[in-house]
């Protein structure tokens, strides 16, 4: 075979690859898009259900669903279950963070196991496990609890978000401002943390929009109070309804800008 | 090793502060909890006795071994099928020509994991409705006449949980893919191996790291799901999550919930020791 005809050859095959590969992405493009575009096209339906035929335009459903009190509550228990557990989530985690990677200690390792077993562990149980103590020390059912639940799941992903930041070139700066006579305290809040922000907002955003979406111990732990993916899961009971797909698109728009803002304080960081 | 073993006590103790609140939190809310399931668990409602009753009748009584075979299949299919579908796709979208277009491809592929958990299970409910856009196209394209009864079946759950799962496959091996030193494949076709050949020896053995962080995180994510199979899977094969719920809104049986619940921690427990030694960071060196 002459090198042309190789050379041919080769272009064909990649030509075919190249199509191949394209057309697997488009496919999967496809089915992962699938459910949101039906999700947020329905929320725009004239009409009593959210399927075939799209009966044109209107901003109805987002009205029913602005003026829905309990959906309305719901979020307002929600944004500050969030803002309340992802607060505590990234200081426990990034003081967990700072000590291990800073001061030797024994059984470093250990410590370092103990604090991200719960990722390991599914929700359920970390549910449950509240549920059986609360009802043992008859505590009643709270928003309390889920934010208590929620500080579990997240302080986990806070600590690794931290620890993967830390690096030795901090260590010398930190050193400096020891040296020139600040505190402890005072070296953490002035020189580590404005060190650490991207990182510790990253953290912060994802377990806020985690701690905004978690269904299954906000519904074992809740009862009168309620978060918003409760009040959806009463609002499914329902059927079919635009509604839904309205408060569902709304929040999907923006938790992923949030996840978009994140992602891109991270790669910031890494790529300076 | 050497120099923690050298740490004096009074060394270690501003280390320990730092990570203490932490730990105490754990502690407290994790970790007296999960106690606190165990004791519950060996109790018997109906008898008020103390004993291993409870995980016996798990095992043996027909609704829990059932609801223990769907969870184990469920999980199974799932966990393979999500697998099969994202490697190609990390594959394909590692392949690309610039590392702008990858991750632009990546983040474009990921997207739909910040719908609301609840609301994406509702939204493939659409879909797959009788009179929904998949069968509407279907039949439009004349492949079916009547309309597939996909929604409310464990079919329904296994598309809801692919479609998750595939995300996250996607970016866990992607992230193992991009690793691997593309020098090692170049040097394997100079030695006259085939593609095929190639991709068989250097990369996809490479590339287990991710596929088994993927696996992990799949296996205790479905297996432990409640909200999917609820909406999805219309009630017709049960998984254990579900009895579990039931134990406790309908039956408000504690103890029972707490016994099915352990059971499913252990089986999550032997997942993580059977995908151990390639979930472990790779030791520098090794």
């Amino acid at each position: 075979m002459s090198a042309v005809q190789t050379r041919y050859a080769g272009g064909w095959k990649q030509l075919i690859c190249k199509g191949l590969t394209a057309t697997y992405i488009a496919a999967c493009f496809c089915f992962i898009f699938a459910p949101v575009a039906v999700l947020v096209l329905f929320s725009f339906q004239d009409g009593r259900l959210p399927v075939p035929p799209f009966h044109g335009p209107t901003l109805h459903w987002y009205g029913q669903a602005l003026a829905n009190d309990r959906l309305l509550s719901a979020m307002g228990h929600s944004f500050v279950v969030g803002a309340g557990s992802a607060f505590l989530s990234v200081v426990l985690g990034f003081l967990a963070a700072y000590g291990l990677a800073r001061y030797r200690f024994r059984g470093q390792a250990l410590v370092r196991g103990i604090l991200v077993l719960p990722m390991a562990v599914s929700y359920l149980i970390v549910g449950m496990g509240l549920l059986v103590m609360a009802s043992w020390l008859n505590i009643a059912p709270s928003l309390w609890l889920v934010c208590i639940s929620h500080i579990v799941i997240n302080m986990p992903l806070a600590f690794a978000i931290c620890s993967a930041q830390f690096n030795p070139a901090q260590v010398r700066m930190e050193m400096a401002a020891a040296d020139l006579g600040a505190s402890l305290p005072r070296v953490l809040l002035q020189i580590t943390v404005p060190m650490m922000a991207p990182a510790l907002i990253a953290a912060f955003i994802l377990c806020f929009t985690l701690s905004w979406d978690e269904f299954l111990t906000a519904f074992l732990l809740s009862r009168f109070d309620i978060t918003l993916p409760v009040a959806i899961w009463g609002l499914l009971r329902g059927g079919l309804n635009p509604q839904t797909n309205a408060i569902g698109s709304m929040v999907f728009f923006g938790a992923a800008a949030l996840a978009l803002g994140a992602e891109y304080l991270m790669f910031r960081k890494k790529s300076s | 090793m050497n120099k923690v073993a050298t740490v004096s006590r009074r060394e270690s103790l501003p280390g320990l502060l730092f990570v203490s609140p932490a730990l105490l939190w754990l502690l407290a809310f994790f970790a007296a909890p999960l106690l606190a399931m165990i004791a519950v668990s060996l109790h018997d409602s109906a008898t008020g006795q103390y004993g291993i009753g409870n995980f016996v009748q798990v095992f043996t009584e027909k609704a829990y071994t059932d609801a223990l075979f769907n969870s184990l299949t469920l999980t199974a299919v799932v966990t393979l099928a999500s697998l099969v579908l994202a490697y190609p796709l990390a594959y394909s979208i590692a392949s690309l020509r610039s590392a702008r277009i990858q991750r632009l491809a990546l983040t474009f592929a990921v997207l739909p994991f910040w719908t609301s958990y609840v609301v994406r299970s509702y939204a493939w409910l659409l879909v797959l409705a009788p009179t929904g856009p998949l069968n509407a196209a279907l039949m439009a394209l004349g492949l079916i006449h009547t309309p597939l009864r996909l929604a409310y079946s464990t079919t329904a759950t296994e598309i809801g949980f692919v479609h998750f799962f595939i995300m996250l496959d996607t970016l866990t091996i992607y992230a193992s893919l991009v690793q691997i030193n593309p020098r090692l494949a170049l040097a394997a076709r100079d030695l006259g191996a085939s593609a095929l050949r190639t991709f068989l020896s250097i990369t996809l053995p490479l590339s287990v790291p991710g596929i088994a962080v993927g696996a992990f995180l799949t296996i205790v994510l479905c297996i432990g799901d409640y909200v999917t199979p609820q909406i999805l899977g219309g009630m017709r094969a049960i998984v254990l999550p579900q009895t579990v719920m039931m134990q406790i809104q309908k039956h408000l049986d504690l103890p029972m919930a707490s016994a099915m619940s352990l059971v499913l921690t252990v089986i999550m427990a032997v997942a993580y020791l059977a995908l151990y030694r390639f979930l472990r960071p790779e030791e520098p060196g090794r």
